[in-house]
């Protein structure tokens, strides 16, 4: 049951996206956020949905599994569009149902923002899809180098991002096979009410915890007879570098947003 | 430019994990010679991996003096020199892999000397042909088997261009097989690269394959010699604890027995010649 645990959903593969640089890819999913935001009326969500379906045509991604990120958030999407539903001010009653009052401008306003959740989890799902999480902690290293100027950690929170990715497979295991031994032993993990299944896990938490700390002190010293000494004078094997299909990919997401920002302002429908 | 300067010197070096405790490691004094195979044998508790980690300055003497190609572990500036010129690989595979794929795992220590980006690749693939690992360059570590791991941990270690290899029980978690495999590998280093090793264990068959033995009990050297001058001495070696060579054993009782067989017989091979021996002046 452990073994299912990934993080993050990357789907291997070679195609335009895959290949993109993963800053320019973090910096556009950014870009799409704020063209999202920027979008005035239910209407105008053609343009992120014209540029959602190029991006999925380009990496090769089904429109299904854009959609199927949006699954986990099918609570919070229906929490939304009822509150927006039945509590907006409105002037134009649709339908007059007892204490319940559904106005034409609520039905919008719910409408608009479940389609803005919706559009933001499908987009930056094409980034997690695409983007590998090594990848996705050398883009996020590189963007906050700048940073480092005035001491922020950027190199330190790569290293632990990347260690954490490391790391998660042998703690997963380790974790499985606790569970196994608790179990071979007479511990019950799946019966019982939430409190109770709860309480279960402690015995497994404990020894993983004390495991986790002592391999962290092992892998400190390893790294430090591996002449780790932070990020100082440090050299890469990966070296990122942008190429002509990144300056592609941000004309055509610059014109997108312009695009947006232009149609809400002037054509009001 | 080292090759003048001993790898590895200890000069009568103790060490206390606390002030007050009974030191680890007391009075060690060692030499090791360049391009040698030296076994450190000692049971659990003898002070064998606190010695290991004074000689890459991970710890510092509390007292005498650990030289590394001659440069004294306790100067602060020359600590990642040393670290470099003195590889070390630990017990627990997993514990020492810091990446995601084999071949940025070999980078590692080259990314933290600042080694420029052209001369590492030529260094991974040399330190991952060494040890036999090319085709795995680009899988997840956590998917090889522990012998394999142990072999990504010693081409991370000789990326980096090392004098001294030191192996810190880097067996004792293995399956006999990965136990083998990474003992042939690290012996191949040895012999075609001439890289010193310091092989540090608690198995008495692989200690046997060194040029040379150091026995470990209670923190000091109790016995030095080559493999047949330490299993010689069974009963000894017996009393610290630790298993001989079974032929060796067999010679012991033989030789109590009555039969005139010589005290350096190791293996089978030794034991059928000297038979042999002794039954050709028997028909006589």
């Amino acid at each position: 049951m452990l073994r299912d645990i990934t993080l993050g959903q990357y789907m291997p593969g070679n195609s335009l996206i895959h290949r993109l640089d993963p800053r320019t890819k973090i910096l556009l999913t950014v870009l799409y956020i704020v063209m999202v935001f920027c979008v005035s009326s239910p209407v105008w969500y053609v343009i992120p949905l014209a540029y959602i379906l190029l991006c999925a045509k380009l990496s090769g991604l089904r429109v299904r599994q854009l959609l199927s990120s949006v699954k986990p958030l099918r609570f919070l999407l229906i929490l939304t569009f009822a509150l927006n539903l039945f509590f907006s001010s409105g002037e134009t009653t649709l339908i007059q149902w007892g204490f319940f009052r559904i106005s034409k401008e609520g039905l919008m306003t719910a409408v608009h923002f479940s389609m803005r959740l919706i559009f933001l989890v499908t987009g930056t799902a094409v980034l997690t899809l695409t983007t590998s999480p090594i990848a996705l902690c050398d883009g996020i290293e590189s963007l906050l180098k700048p940073l480092s100027k005035i001491g922020f950690p950027s190199h330190e929170l790569a290293m632990m991002m990347t260690i954490a990715l490391r790391f998660i497979p042998t703690l997963t295991e380790e974790a499985d096979k606790i569970q196994k031994a608790q179990m071979a032993r007479g511990a019950d993990f799946e019966s019982g009410n939430l409190i109770k299944r709860a309480k279960a896990m402690i015995p497994l938490l404990v020894p993983l915890f004390v495991s986790a700390f002592r391999r962290a002190g092992e892998l400190a010293m390893a790294m430090e007879s591996r002449c780790y000494h932070g990020g100082e004078g440090r050299t890469r094997l990966r070296v990122l570098k942008f190429q002509k299909i990144d300056l592609w990919a941000a004309l055509v997401s610059v014109a997108a947003l312009f695009l947006t920002i232009l149609c809400g302002k002037w054509i009001k429908l | 430019m080292e090759n003048n300067l001993l790898p590895l010197e200890l000069k009568d070096v103790s060490y206390s994990y606390e002030p007050d405790a009974a030191p680890a490691v007391s009075h060690v004094s060692l030499t090791i010679a360049p391009g040698s195979f030296v076994a450190v044998l000692g049971h659990n508790g003898c002070g064998k991996s606190t010695l290991a980690k004074l000689m890459n300055a991970l710890f510092l003497p509390t007292e005498g003096q650990v030289l590394v190609c001659g440069m004294d572990t306790a100067t602060e500036e020359k600590v990642w020199n040393i670290r470099r010129h003195a590889g070390m690989v630990f017990q627990n595979p997993d514990n020492q892999i810091v990446a995601n794929v084999v071949r940025e795992d070999v980078a590692f220590g080259l990314e933290n000397l600042g080694v420029p980006q052209a001369e590492m690749e030529k260094r991974i693939d040399a330190a991952l042909a060494a040890v036999h690992m090319t085709d795995f360059a680009d899988r997840a570590p956590h998917l090889l088997s522990g012998g394999q791991k142990q072999r990504v941990a010693i081409a991370g270690v000789l990326a980096m261009e090392p004098e001294l290899l030191i192996m810190d029980e880097a067996t004792a978690m293995l399956d006999p097989a990965g136990r083998a495999d990474v003992l042939e590998t690290v012996r191949q280093l040895n012999r075609e690269k001439g890289i010193t090793v310091l092989w540090i264990t608690h198995f008495m068959e692989e200690a046997a394959q060194a040029d040379r033995i150091v026995v470990m009990d209670k923190g000091s050297i109790s016995m030095d010699g080559t493999p047949r001058e330490v299993f010689s001495q069974v009963e000894k070696v017996k009393s610290l604890g630790l298993d001989v060579p079974p032929m060796a054993e067999m010679a012991m009782e033989l030789r109590q027995g009555g039969l005139p067989l010589s005290n350096d017989i190791l293996n089978v091979g030794d034991m059928l010649k000297e038979l042999k021996q002794c039954l050709s002046k028997s028909s006589i």
